[in-house]
């Protein structure tokens, strides 16, 4: 492999492994995403500073030239990225669907039981009232 | 809620508030044993204080979930409030609520029916306009899902639908997302659960959008052959014991 080729794939997957370690420590995306992609940087770094590694593969596969075998192996790890990402928005969409349904039943019945307890209010207060009447009346009669 | 009613009418409803009124009166009217649950997907109209004023309740979904997720709320509230048998009715008007008593008579008929489907080409004098290329796309599923589930399926995308309980329960856990009529028949079949048709009348929709555009029902055809042939290759869960296995699962896969 090529100097130049070699240093410019070291550089790339070192600034994308930095990259993915900022973000984590930032706290931008959670270490359960994080991990394929710090396993991918990994990867690419190390068949781009091992390249005696880089070129078995290459010559394994029937690769003429070694660094498409670093293509490849980075487009193997973008296709599983990708799929693991179609997984998560799948999932996350489902889940989402059963809290707006489950958020639209408990509105439902959280209304319906605000009516009812008004209701019962109402009837409390107008019995409270028949029974200060009756009592005033009783008390009426016995001063009479 | 506080007494007890067996049968509950779900009507999915996205910015429908031209015709749902309608729908709702009809239903006080010729099925009046039947309580009426409105299922607001998210509309921007005034669809829920209009079906509210009609008398339904209503179920509102703080965004656009589809017209199977509608549905399926639907089944989680008949599950939820314990009603023994739900039909579902579309709110553009074109299932008749006076068509809903045959439903409940096949159902009354034959116990062992967890799910009644009202089909528009069951007979010949219930004509049924609508566009030559939607029945061909309909008549092409009916054939394969007869094929497939052993009994003959005349109208499959038929919305129109009473369900007993066992029914509800299943649906209430899983129901199909975007065209969930097609899936859900095979979801009965799978789960080995009995489903039969009879014909009823519908009208032509007086308001909305068809959830089948005509732009999108390239996709949605391969949406749901994608579906079925998928559902081919799941597993049929076997019977729980004590339950005769239904006619369906005599044909196995």
């Amino acid at each position: 492999m090529e100097l130049r080729i070699q240093i410019l794939a070291i550089v790339g997957s070192s600034a994308l492994l930095f990259l993915v370690l900022e973000l984590v420590r930032r706290k931008a995306f959670l270490e359960r995403y994080a991990l394929l992609w710090l396993l991918s940087a990994v990867v690419m770094l190390g068949l781009s500073i091992w390249k005696g590694v880089l070129e078995t593969i290459a010559h394994a596969v029937g690769i003429a030239y070694p660094p498409n075998a670093l293509f490849l192996v980075a487009f193997g790890f973008v296709l599983i990225l990708l799929l693991h990402f179609s997984l998560a928005v799948s999932r996350l969409s489902d889940q989402s669907k059963v809290l707006a349904q489950r958020l639209a039943l408990v509105e439902q019945r959280l209304g319906d039981t605000e009516a009812q307890l008004s209701r019962s209010r109402r009837r409390i207060q107008t019995t409270d009232e028949l029974e200060a009447v009756d009592e005033l009346e009783s008390l009426a009669e016995t001063r009479e | 809620m506080n007494s007890y009613r067996a049968n509950l009418a779900v009507v999915p409803a996205y910015n429908e508030q031209e015709s749902v009124a309608r729908v709702i009166d009809s239903l006080h009217e010729h099925a009046p044993d039947f309580d009426v649950l409105v299922v607001d997907d998210g509309s921007t109209d005034n669809t829920r204080d209009v079906a509210r004023a009609a008398g339904a309740t209503v179920v509102r979904h703080p965004f656009n979930l589809g017209i199977g997720g509608a549905v399926q709320s639907g089944f989680v509230y008949a599950l939820e409030n314990g009603y023994d048998r739900m039909v579902q009715v579309d709110a553009d008007g074109q299932h008749c609520p006076d068509q809903i008593s045959k439903l409940k008579d096949a159902m009354a008929e034959d116990r062992r029916l967890d799910m009644v489907c009202g089909s528009r080409f069951l007979t010949k004098e219930h004509g049924y306009p609508s566009p030559i290329s939607r029945r061909t796309g309909i008549h092409i599923f009916a054939f394969m899902l007869s094929r497939i589930v052993g009994q003959r399926v005349s109208d499959p995308t038929s919305g129109f639908r009473l369900y007993n309980r066992r029914a509800i329960g299943l649906f209430a856990g899983d129901y199909p997302h975007d065209y969930p009529e097609v899936e859900a028949v095979l979801m009965v079949h799978h789960h080995r659960l009995r489903m039969t048709e009879v014909p009823v009348r519908m009208l032509q929709r007086d308001g909305g959008v068809s959830s089948i555009r005509s732009g999108k029902s390239v996709y949605y055809m391969i949406k749901v052959l994608f579906a079925i042939f998928i559902g081919l290759g799941r597993s049929r869960p076997v019977p729980e014991p004590g339950e005769d296995a239904p006619v369906a699962a005599a044909h196995g896969l």
